[in-house]
């Protein structure tokens, strides 16, 4: 049983509730952090416990407040990144729905220490209810005196907002996301100048996620050395992974970091197993961005050591035979999925939400999706599977925005990895047809390792 | 100043320089191409990506090469900065794939195209394109628009680089067109069909880096390398007055601003000035214009015809 820093809580029936929260020991961190710490020694709290952030990019949280350009001459602003749009991942989603007042009091801390009195709450404009659910908070919040002017009689004063998105993937982005804030477009732009200098209406900023976020209260209470006991190596703490596909028990886990794969998809306490007794064929580990792996590589590393659910265990291998962590969005695939179409999905998702200004980007995405559509509809030629992999090289790396590697890390890896099943529709149109077709895909027996 | 070396030529630029324009400075086939990027706008860049450019060395002080291709026009220039252009495969070749990409919705209608001799993307794909395509999908249609009494829209054409945008931020008093929607369907157009009218708005059509945006007074007159581009100037009590006229004979065909050796006007110009005074009486003629810029328009047309007894 590992430990639940995040969801301990989840159960108790009103949690959502500001006196049920309260009751149950929320908030201490606040009066912690606010009466008895300076925003300094808080900084150096997080940064003790090692956490990471959960948005999908792992940069270290203290490190990236002590980048914060400190001059008094500007306001600062918190702004947390609640645009979860990643196909498969659905962990900020759960937490904010049952826990909206566990974010409200990371946000207070982290605000504090970085000396914003202004905080935006940047959520996907899909999520109307729990909009509502997070204005409810926040006015508990005010009303108990934990926003607003003067907190706790401390003197500092804090206004959290919530902003809705319209919609788009891309505003997840950071700089995007602090352009559509402005209530511009949202085109991600280049950095440098990074957020930290010249973030939201120019002034220094910073952007995390709802989980980095909610893990700040928890930190202050139990102490960053407490926090960096838990989880292995670089990846400290406890993470939420949202599983979903051909398990038996599809939902949000907090798990403790170093548990290993394997563990994770088969034991009763997490995913429970392939569904109906079929066999693991794939997994997407970190949302729809990353490298898919085939069965024996997620489940054990090129060394032939477990796959960790690490930062550092999920890249090994590169990108031959490794994949990343990402946003914990864990798509699991049994032995009857179809990988072409699983692809073609992707990418039809990427050419959709590409903000197009970049050439690569825009043009990259939209000619694989209209390629792969071919080769998922029985229309596909030898020559495109070498085209497919030579545009995403193409559009790898030379874009604004990590978009455009994420569109083309899928094809890329789907093509290393099940090369045979792009061949075999290419080869035998007359299955594409069928729905299920995924099933009737002939597996060479040297190929692929089913567990 | 910092030093900053590109392609093994060294010079020294201001602080906060890009690297394109440091490659401007030094002049020569070492500078990169670029497509979205207009010196006298602002914010304008790092869209196309055509000026991509590897940073072996980031600076003096930390000579770690930049882990990624960077857009020389949207990245300033460090002390001891050594950057490869067309010295390095992997430059090249990116710049490759991004023409490619740039050509493949691309209805390459040139022989009906009003830009054609005069199209950065033709110069471009000249120089970096491939032959052949590898592209058999459909392609991006739209129907061409009137945007406005003087300009036309072909959106097929358009490269998607901003630069009409920029321009109607920074030299109209009120934007009324933009880019719409996302990803490959993204699209210029206007808010109300046929508003775009301002004094300045017809210098769209000189930034527009293709034929996307054309002039409606020039529309299928002649293809530009058969015309004689003068300066010109008037007093002009909206804009500076000087112009480059292009003449067939001793008609003028249109006005435009004046483009420097990168395509890019020296001074912007009011839409009476370039779309209403196309009498020979309402300007001083300064004497030909050298077009400096590898297009067909000057393809050793002009030098040998100004000074036959040199070289
Ligand atoms: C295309 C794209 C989409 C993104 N979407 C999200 C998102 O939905 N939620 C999120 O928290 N971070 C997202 N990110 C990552 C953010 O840019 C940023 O790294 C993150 O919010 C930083 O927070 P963290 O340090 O707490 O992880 C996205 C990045 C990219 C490139
Ligand atoms: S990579 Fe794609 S999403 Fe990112 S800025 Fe470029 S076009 Fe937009
Ligand atoms: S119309 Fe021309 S200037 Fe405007 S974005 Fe398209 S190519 Fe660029
Ligand atoms: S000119 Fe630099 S990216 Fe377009």
């Amino acid at each position: 049983m590992g430990r639940k820093i995040l969801t301990g809580l989840v159960t108790v029936p009103g949690i959502r509730s500001f006196p049920v929260y309260r009751g149950e020991g929320g908030y201490m961190s606040v009066e912690k952090a606010l009466c008895e710490m300076t925003p300094i020694d808080i900084i150096k709290e997080v940064t003790k416990s090692g956490l990471r952030g959960r948005g999908g990019a792992g940069f270290p949280t203290g490190l990236k407040w002590s980048f914060l350009d400190r001059k008094p001459d500007k306001p600062h602003y918190l702004v947390c990144n609640a645009d979860e749009s990643e196909p498969g991942t659905f962990k900020d989603r759960f937490l904010m729905e049952n826990m909206p007042h566990l974010l409200i009091e990371g946000l207070i801390i982290s605000s504090f220490a970085l000396g914003a009195n202004t905080c935006y709450i940047y959520v996907r404009g899909e999520f109307k209810y729990i909009i509502g659910l997070l204005n409810k908070a926040i006015r508990e919040a005010y009303e108990n005196k934990f926003l607003g002017e003067n907190i706790l009689g401390t003197g500092y004063s804090l206004d959290i907002f919530v902003h809705p998105g319209a919609g788009a993937y891309i505003c997840g982005e950071e700089t995007a996301l602090l352009e559509s804030l402005k209530g511009k477009r949202g085109n991600p732009r280049i950095k440098p100048p990074f957020p930290a200098y010249k973030g939201l209406y120019d002034c220094p900023t910073v952007v995390n996620n709802v989980e980095t976020i909610a893990t700040v209260g928890p930190i202050i209470i139990m102490g960053g050395e407490e926090y960096a006991s838990i989880g292995k190596g670089k990846s400290t703490g406890t993470k939420l992974i949202s599983a979903c596909g051909n398990i038996n028990n599809p939902g949000v886990y907090e798990i403790e970091l170093g548990l290993p794969v394997e563990d994770f998809i088969y034991s009763q306490e997490y995913c429970g197993g392939i569904r109906d007794g079929k066999r693991l064929k794939a997994v997407v580990a970190g949302g729809s961005s990353v490298p898919v792996l085939p069965a024996d590589l997620i489940l054990s590393t090129p060394q032939g050591q477990k796959r960790l659910i690490t930062f550092e265990s999920m890249q090994e291998g590169g990108f031959d035979s490794g994949t990343m962590l990402g946003s914990g969005g864990f798509i699991v695939y049994n032995e009857d999925q179809c990988m072409v179409r699983n692809t073609w999905n992707f990418t039809r998702f990427y050419r959709h939400e590409s903000c197009g200004q970049c050439s690569p980007c825009r043009e990259g995405t939209g000619w694989m999706e209209k390629v792969l559509y071919r080769i998922e509809h029985g229309k596909g030629k030898v020559s495109d599977i070498d085209l497919l992999v030579s545009v995403a090289n193409k559009i790898e790396g030379n874009t604004i925005c990590p978009l455009g590697d994420a569109a083309a890390w899928p094809v890329a890896s789907a093509i290393r990895h099940f090369r045979h099943e792009f061949e075999y529709h290419i080869e035998h149109p007359e299955i594409c047809n069928r729905m299920d077709h995924g099933k009737l895909i002939e597996q060479p027996a040297a190929s692929i390792k089913y567990r | 100043m910092v030093k900053v070396t590109i392609d093994n030529i060294s010079i020294e630029v201001e602080d906060g320089t890009m690297i394109l324009e440091a490659a401007r400075k030094i002049g020569g086939k070492i500078v990169p191409p670029a497509m979205c990027y207009y010196s006298k706008l602002k914010k304008t860049g790092g869209k196309c990506r055509t000026c991509l450019v590897k940073v072996a060395e980031s600076s003096s002080r930390d000579p770690r090469p930049m882990p990624k291709l960077v857009a020389s026009c949207s990245t300033p220039v460090q002390d001891g900065m050594v950057v490869q252009n067309i010295t390095s495969k992997e430059v090249l070749d990116a710049r490759k794939a991004i023409v490619e990409f740039l050509l493949i919705n691309h209805p390459l209608d040139c022989p009906v195209c009003d830009q054609a001799g005069e199209c950065d993307l033709q110069d471009l794909s000249f120089l970096h394109g491939v032959m052949a395509t590898r592209y058999e999908e459909g392609r991006r249609e739209y129907p061409a628009i009137d945007i406005g009494s003087y300009i036309k829209l072909h959106m097929n054409r358009c490269i998607h680089c901003y630069r009409c945008v920029f321009v109607a931020d920074q030299l109209t008093d009120q934007r009324v067109h933009g880019m719409f929607y996302r990803s490959d369907s993204m699209e210029i157009s206007t808010y109300i069909q046929n508003v775009v009218d301002n004094d300045f708005s017809g210098n769209v059509i000189d930034a527009c880096p293709v034929g996307a945006l054309t002039d409606r007074t020039f529309r299928f007159k002649s293809r530009v390398w058969f015309l004689k581009p003068i300066d010109a100037h008037r007093e002009c009590n909206k804009c500076c007055g000087k112009v480059t006229a292009w003449m067939f004979g001793n008609e003028i065909y249109r006005i435009t601003g004046r483009k420097d050796q990168w395509g890019e006007v020296e001074e912007f110009i009011c839409n009476e000035c370039r779309f209403e005074r196309k009498e020979i009486k309402d300007w001083f003629i300064e004497g030909p214009r050298k077009i400096k810029r590898q297009s067909v328009i000057s393809a050793n047309k002009y030098e040998k015809l100004l000074k036959p007894n040199q070289k």
